[in-house]
Formats: structure tokens, sequence, C-alpha cells
């Protein structure tokens, strides 16, 4: 009943772990089966193997947080190597993240990934805690058109590109991001925030600026992801401090064919599996058969 | 399957120092020490985070945590009283090796002590505690049954040796050192102890998921990142690079 369909790809359920909360799954799946899940994004991967950021990484903020990882990640192959083979095992959609710091990056990257099982490609143009990595490309644009144009000609796979909210104008950048070839879309990552600690009189992050998720961020990419369905005609998969079945059929109203969940699995490893449930019975009380019933809606 | 958050439901909540609580949790709780609990007072998104608690003891399956009030998170959890429910994910992490003998000294900073009457409970050595506080001095008539000595250091001289834990203590009298308190502390203690003693460390850090999942809570070590709530809380002091 829950199912839904991108790009030919059927999701059992319009719920997906959301990149950089939720590893590659073998954490979570010792709290709950996480072949539940309709897809797993996985934690961003660049094509080499990343540390990531140094200094505080999490900072808790009303209703939310700020993060600064910096995409700490064992590169496509140790991916390739050591995770996907656990993640193959479980059914459910893989979503491989991809972030980079160079064009060459990104195309070296998904010739690796096209040899795989995945069944996507999320594209991170967003990210905002790395130098020159990714968010550069999904501020302007014509950086993104140029990086997607490129990637999407050698991808053998279906090819989600992840939007950034600090995007100059999100509706252009959606617009361009499909001209230039992309599949899908999700939307949106994290903002770019600041937090400052008084006492030291120094920013709280290393890299001073941060990104900034949860619940704090929900109405904003609501609008942002009704906003964008309006001008494209791709699917959409809604992100942006999802906790509750009620924010993601919120999500679902507002035109995205899935909904992410990221800073929610903090509050409690299985909220994932309370807000599938909570799809299931509100679809039964409304009477709503699938969710294309109710999908854009608004 | 391992549990979710549960519902503890509070046996006694209690200031035993300005700012520091101890809690008690009823129910039929596991854990070792070093081990530790995500914990969670309130049923709202803010605070939004649950809060990594270590492992102050465990009797008769009743889990008790020690905590200093740090933030709004620690403030809301203070005022909880007996009968309510904190929800707690755990045990988590890696705990103290155990299986040590010898001449045992634990060193710790603060709030840091936490974790060492469990730890002198379950090992088997001679144990000798040096305990530095900023004033006040806590928690340690507990522990005092369990160990040969007491040494304690105030930064204002209110209680014991005035100045810092580590000028109190010689390594070469040590076959292990445990420690759990302020990375600065630690540090001093890892110099100290450095080709003498080996030393293990119970580090802290700020988390989200608490499971190993959103590597927010990484430190640089000879293995190369690792994670303070899976791989550790407990290092051993020569694997760990407390300052990269």
């Amino acid at each position: 009943m829950t199912k839904v369909e991108i790009l030919g790809i059927e999701l059992k359920n319009p719920v997906i772990a959301a990149s950089g909360t939720f590893g590659f799954g073998r954490e979570f799946d010792e709290y709950f089966p996480i072949e539940k899940l309709g897809g797993i994004s996985t934690k961003g991967l660049t094509l080499n193997k990343r540390d990531g950021n140094k200094g505080i990484r999490i900072y808790e903020t009303p209703s939310g947080l700020m993060n600064s990882i910096g995409l700490q990640n064992p590169g496509v192959m140790g991916f390739i190597k050591d995770e996907l083979p656990f993640m193959e095992k479980k059914d459910t959609i893989i979503l491989a993240n991809l972030g980079g710091s160079t064009l060459d990056d990104y195309l070296e990257a998904i010739e690796l990934l096209n040899e795989t099982s995945i069944h996507f490609i999320e594209l991170n143009i967003s990210c905002p805690n790395v130098k020159e990595g990714g968010m550069a490309f999904g501020i302007k644009c014509n950086t993104a058109f140029e990086v997607v144009k490129e990637a999407k000609k050698i991808s053998k796979k279906p090819m989600i590109v992840k939007l950034s909210p600090n995007a100059e104008n999100i509706k252009d950048m959606a617009y361009t991001c499909v001209e230039a070839g992309a599949h899908g879309l999700s939307l949106v990552n994290t903002f770019n925030a600041l937090a400052i600690d008084i006492y030291k009189r120094k920013p709280i992050f290393e890299n001073v600026r941060a990104g900034l998720s949860g619940p704090c961020i929900k109405p904003i990419a609501l609008r942002m992801v009704h906003e964008v369905s309006k001008v494209v005609n791709v699917p959409i998969i809604g992100i942006g401090g999802i906790v509750n079945a009620e924010d993601a059929i919120e999500f679902i109203m507002a035109g995205a064919t899935a909904i992410q969940v990221g800073s929610g699995n903090f509050i409690k490893p299985d909220l994932s599996i309370d807000i599938i449930r909570g799809i299931e019975d509100f679809m039964n009380k409304e009477g709503i058969k699938s969710l294309e019933e109710i999908r854009g809606i608004i | 399957m391992k549990d979710s958050y549960r519902d503890g439901i509070i046996y006694s909540n209690i200031e035993i120092s300005p700012d520091i609580y101890e809690i008690v949790l009823e129910g039929d709780f596991r854990g070792v020490p070093g081990q530790f609990y995500m914990v969670r007072g309130w049923n709202t998104l803010d605070p939004f985070l649950p809060r990594p608690i270590s492992i102050a003891d465990i009797e008769n399956g009743r889990l008790k945590l020690l905590y200093e009030i740090r933030g709004r998170g620690t403030h809301i959890i203070s005022k909880l009283k007996k009968g309510d429910i904190l929800s707690v994910l755990g045990p988590l992490g890696n705990g103290f090796d155990l299986k040590k003998e010898g001449k045992i000294a634990l060193i710790t900073g603060g709030i840091g002590i936490a974790p060492m009457l469990f730890l002198a409970k379950n090992l088997a050595g001679e144990i000798h505690i040096y305990s530095g506080f900023r004033k006040n001095a806590y928690f340690l008539d507990q522990i005092r049954p369990y160990i040969k000595s007491l040494n304690i250091a105030t930064e204002d001289g209110s209680v014991g040796h005035k100045g810092f834990v580590t000028e109190l203590f010689n390594p070469s009298e040590y076959d292990f050192v445990y420690t759990c308190g302020p990375t600065s502390m630690m540090e001093a203690v890892m110099n100290i102890c450095k080709d003498n003693v080996p030393v293990f460390v119970s580090m802290e850090s700020r988390m989200a998921c608490g499971i190993g999942a959103c590597l927010g809570c990484t430190v640089k070590t000879i293995r190369g990142m690792e994670r303070v709530c899976k791989e550790g809380p407990v290092f051993k002091g020569e694997e760990v690079m407390l300052n990269d």
C-alpha cells in the first residue's frame, strides 16, 4: 500500500534514511531490520577516503543541530569493498550519495559506481562542510549545470541530484539541474549556519560555518520542495527535519514522491519504523489506497 | 535485536554536590564499567539530542548515573523526581579492560569520577585513586570501600592538595593507569605515563546518535579515525592522538 516508484524502481515505502545520519546501515540494523526501509542513502562518499574535519563536529541548537563532519568516509573503493556487500544482502534500495571537490573526482567515482549493484546515484552538490566540496557546485546554476551534465553523460545509474538550500535561487537551481540531465532531485541538504562560543570569543566550529538540520528547518525545506515541484517534472525526494508521519505526509502533499529521515534518526534509532507505521495508519484512516492520490495536491 | 530507547523509572535523583547529581533508575540494566547510556528526559523536540552519560554503578539491576549540569538537557534531567521517566538507550560502547591486575591508579578530573566506582568494584588489583576537582570533592565516599588509598586535589585548595591531581601521582609506582576527565588532564596523564606505565583513557565527546553512525564523536588513533561511542569510549593511551 505504501509502495512508491522512482524512475521505474519500486520502494516498498517512501521512507529513506538520509545520507550522513545512517552510516551504511550496519549500526541501525542492530536495532531494527533495515530492509523495512524504502531505501538507504549512504554516508556521503568521495573518490578518495577522507578523515573529516577537526574540532567540534556536532552542536545542538533549538529543535535541531549543526554539524561539521566533513565527509569522513572510506572512499568509493572502500565502500564497494567493505560496505556495499553488507547493504546488498538487505532487501532495500541503495542510493550512493556522492560528493566531490573537482569534476574529475565526481566522474571517476561514477565510473566505479556504474559497475556496482547500487540503484541510484545521489549526486551531492550541496555539502557545506568541505572546502570546494560539493556546495561550491550547488550555489550557482552555471557550475551546477556543468557538473550534472558531465556526470549524466557517463552515469549508467539513475541520477538524483541533492540540492543545497543555500543555492542562490532554489527554483532556478532545480530547473537547471533537470535541464542538465538530472533524473530526479532530493532536497534539502543542511542550511549554512553559524554558532559562537561567547566566552572563548570564537566560532564553535573550526570551519566557522556548519550545516543546520532538524525540525527547525522543516517549514523552509517544505516550502522549497513545494516551489521546486511546481517548476520541474521529475521525481522529488523531500528532506528536512522530518520526525513523524505527519511531517512525511506534508512533504508528499507538497510534491515529494519519497522522503528522507536524517537528524530524526538521532532521536531514536527506529524512528523511521514509527514513521512508516504512521503513514500506513494515516492512509487507512483517510481511505487512501496509493500515495499518488495525495502527492503534490498542494 | 537490541532495544531502542526504553523507559527507566526514576528511583532517586539527588544533588550530591553543587550542580552534580546522582540519578538511580529501577530496572534490569546491564553494562560494564566504562560503558555509557544515551538518555532523554523530555518528550519534546527541544532539546533535540539525547545526552551520553557514563554508567556510575549497576546494583541489582538498578542503574546509577552521575552527571553534571552542563546545559539545558542536564538541567531538565536534574528536575526529574522519583517515579518520573528517563528514556535510555544502552549500554553503549566498550568499557575498561577488567583483566588487569597489580597496582592500579585511577586518575580523574571533575565529573570524570563517574565511571570509577563501578570500575573499582570490578577490578581485581590494588587500587589507588587520584581525583582532582575545581572546588568541591564528591562521590568519593562511595568509592572508598573499594580502594587502598585516596588522593584528592582541588584547584582552590579547599580539599586535599592545592593544584592539579597529576602533581600527586608517581607513575613508576603503578602497573596500570585508568583515567577519565577533561582532555587537557588526560593529556597530562598520558605524558607523565609515557614509556613508564600503560594508560587507559575514557574519552568524552559531543554525540548525536551514540551508536556509531553519525561520526560526530570521532577521535584520531593510530588505526585511523575511530568513534568514541563505538570503538571507545575507552582507548589505550598509546593509541589515541588527542592533539590531532
